[in-house]
């Protein structure tokens, strides 16, 4: 069963319809009053906790104060939570704050990225690859395209995404370092700006399990931070990581760094789905690379960071400004991906769309649905609960959904009424 | 079962930046039906092509996807200006799009050589100046 950690609080939910229509697979409906989350359909991409004005949808994170436990807390901040803070001269400044609310070591994902990017150059080189190559960076497209694009699944890069490359590089470097230390004393940290890349760290892929031990919400974080940041105090910890490892956390900051132009970034959901379905129909340029964001502005848009996703970038970029191209490199003449950065995994293919098992069945279906639509108003209105008309249709032949539900149908003229009274 | 199932489209040829969605739309329906992926590809590919070429030539026309228990077909009916000489038009390359539609990468002459491609029969009925018919089909 796959863990979501997008969740409803059913107390504050009203039922107002507004992540019904926001929803981009149409996994949400409206019963009895209160939003209800189709759990196969659900891509943790977090678009219903943004547009939700009462709070009701949240992602679930652990709290840094319930893992106590581990002898050797390692913090590893994504490089979206560089772009939360206002006048950021250093990124110094983020790392020491990190070690004085309470963690012992602070190993950034960033530096992690800049070795993705040597090894998606790398790979773009082999033969034989599927390409585009879609980078398999953001959790919520991987997991889109292995439910609605399976097509697509041989042009996913089969490399790591940077947080697990993190959790693995300080592991080894906290065992290396701390002899003392037993694996289970290690806790790794991810500090997350999304909800999907908690779904991720949870459930692992195919038979993937993730390095990381805790995930907690960069919104937590961010709070307890700006107490303890400070400008003055000169910080003991040094940042290793350059312009590129930065720039992971926006849109096109990964497609940049390879180094070759033909690419394309695109970010938001919608654009996501665009985009995948032009490189399935093949009407697309020639690409070498492609670059998606389920978030609006890459990881910066976040649903679990504090600041703008546009005025994080641009703040990302005063702190980029006087780093080094690139800290991290592969040694010379490295001509090979390591073993352990590849993985292959992913969840199996479920037509979650088809009606039924038997293809008689879902013609049947098919047939009773249009004929049901055509009866309907037409206007999505989504006061029976399902996000469209046809939605509804394909609800009431599913038998999730009564016909009654439809308030339009059911509201007598509004001419008859005033001729009543 | 001898049934089959018609999607219709109207396709407008008065809004280019519309072309494509039909496609999408066959895509959405043919899942739900739980056809193949391979098999959605080679008619979503067809499809769109067709769509294409219905409002860059022909001011739009009609689309159905017929869904039957061994194939699908795509029947794509215009009033269009009609093809001149179909060998030439299904040759690679060949394309009388003008620049502006080409101007936005269509028109590079692969339109109707990847609906034969994708599909396993094709016919193309063609009166100048009465419009074109096509027939494709995808055999399950």
């Amino acid at each position: 069963m796959y863990k979501h950690s997008v969740e409803l609080d059913v107390s504050k939910c009203t039922g107002c319809t507004t992540c019904l229509r926001h929803c981009p697979t149409e996994a949400i409906r409206i019963r009895d009053g209160h939003a209800v989350i189709n759990e196969d359909r659900c891509i943790d991409c977090g678009e219903c906790i943004r547009v939700c004005p009462n709070n009701a949808k949240k992602a679930m994170c652990s709290k840094f104060e319930h893992y106590q436990d581990y002898k050797w807390k390692i913090a590893l901040p994504a490089p979206s939570l560089y772009g939360q803070f206002d006048n950021l001269e250093d990124v110094d400044t983020v790392l020491q704050g990190l070690l004085d609310i309470g963690f012992d070591d602070v190993f950034e994902v960033a530096k992690a990225a800049e070795y993705a990017t040597e090894y998606t150059r790398l790979y773009l080189k082999s033969e034989g690859i599927k390409k585009p190559v879609i980078s398999s960076a953001c959790p919520v497209v991987v997991r889109l395209i292995s439910l609605r694009y399976p097509y697509l699944r041989d042009n996913l890069m089969p490399i790591l995404p940077p947080i697990e490359i993190a959790a693995k590089m300080a592991r080894k470097k906290a065992l290396e370092e701390h002899p003392e230390f037993k694996e289970s004393d290690i806790g790794l940290f991810f500090i997350s700006p999304c909800p999907g890349k908690v779904s991720y760290i949870r459930n692992g892929f195919g038979d993937y399990k993730s390095e990381i031990d805790v995930v907690i919400s960069l919104k937590d974080v961010y709070f307890k931070l700006i107490g303890a940041m400070k400008k003055d105090n000169s910080p003991a910890i040094a940042s290793e990581t350059g312009m590129i490892g930065v720039g992971w956390a926006s849109s096109g900051g990964e497609s940049s760094a390879i180094l070759n132009d033909d690419y394309l970034a695109a970010d938001g959901i919608e654009n996501v789905n665009k985009v995948l379905d032009a490189i399935e129909n093949g009407n697309i340029p020639q690409l070498e690379f492609v670059e998606l964001n389920a978030c609006t502005g890459g990881c910066v848009g976040g649903v679990m960071t504090i600041e703008n996703p546009f005025i994080a970038r641009t703040r990302l970029h005063s702190v980029r400004r006087y780093l080094p191209v690139s800290v991290n490199r592969l040694p010379k003449g490295t001509h090979y991906i390591p073993e352990n950065v590849l993985s292959y995994e992913l969840p199996e293919y479920t037509p979650i769309a088809r009606l039924s098992k038997s293809f008689s069945e879902s013609m049947r279906m098919m047939a009773e649905i249009q004929e049901i639509k055509g009866t309907l108003p037409g206007i999505d209105c989504g006061a029976c609960g399902s996000p469209t008309c046809k939605a509804f249709a394909e609800d009431i032949v599913r038998g999730q959904a009564d016909i009654s539900l439809c308030r339009v149908m059911n509201c007598s003229p509004k001419g008859e009424e005033e001729n009543d009274s | 079962m001898s049934e089959s199932l018609t999607f219709h489209f109207d396709v407008d040829g008065e809004d280019f930046t519309s072309a494509g969605q039909a496609s999408v739309q066959v895509k959405k329906n043919l899942r739900r039906l739980g056809i193949s992926p391979e098999i959605i590809r080679q008619v979503s590919i067809a499809m769109y092509e067709g769509e294409i070429n219905m409002v860059i030539h022909a001011g739009g026309g009609k689309a159905d996807v017929v869904v039957s228990e061994d194939k699908i077909e795509i029947i794509l009916v215009d009033k269009g200006p009609g093809i001149a000489d179909i060998d030439l038009a299904m040759q690679e390359g060949f394309s009388t799009a003008t620049d502006s539609v080409r101007s936005l990468g269509f028109g590079a002459g692969m339109g109707l050589p990847n609906m034969k491609r994708y599909t396993d029969e094709m016919t193309i009925d063609s009166v100048v100046g009465e419009g074109t018919t096509i027939k494709m089909v995808v055999n399950l």
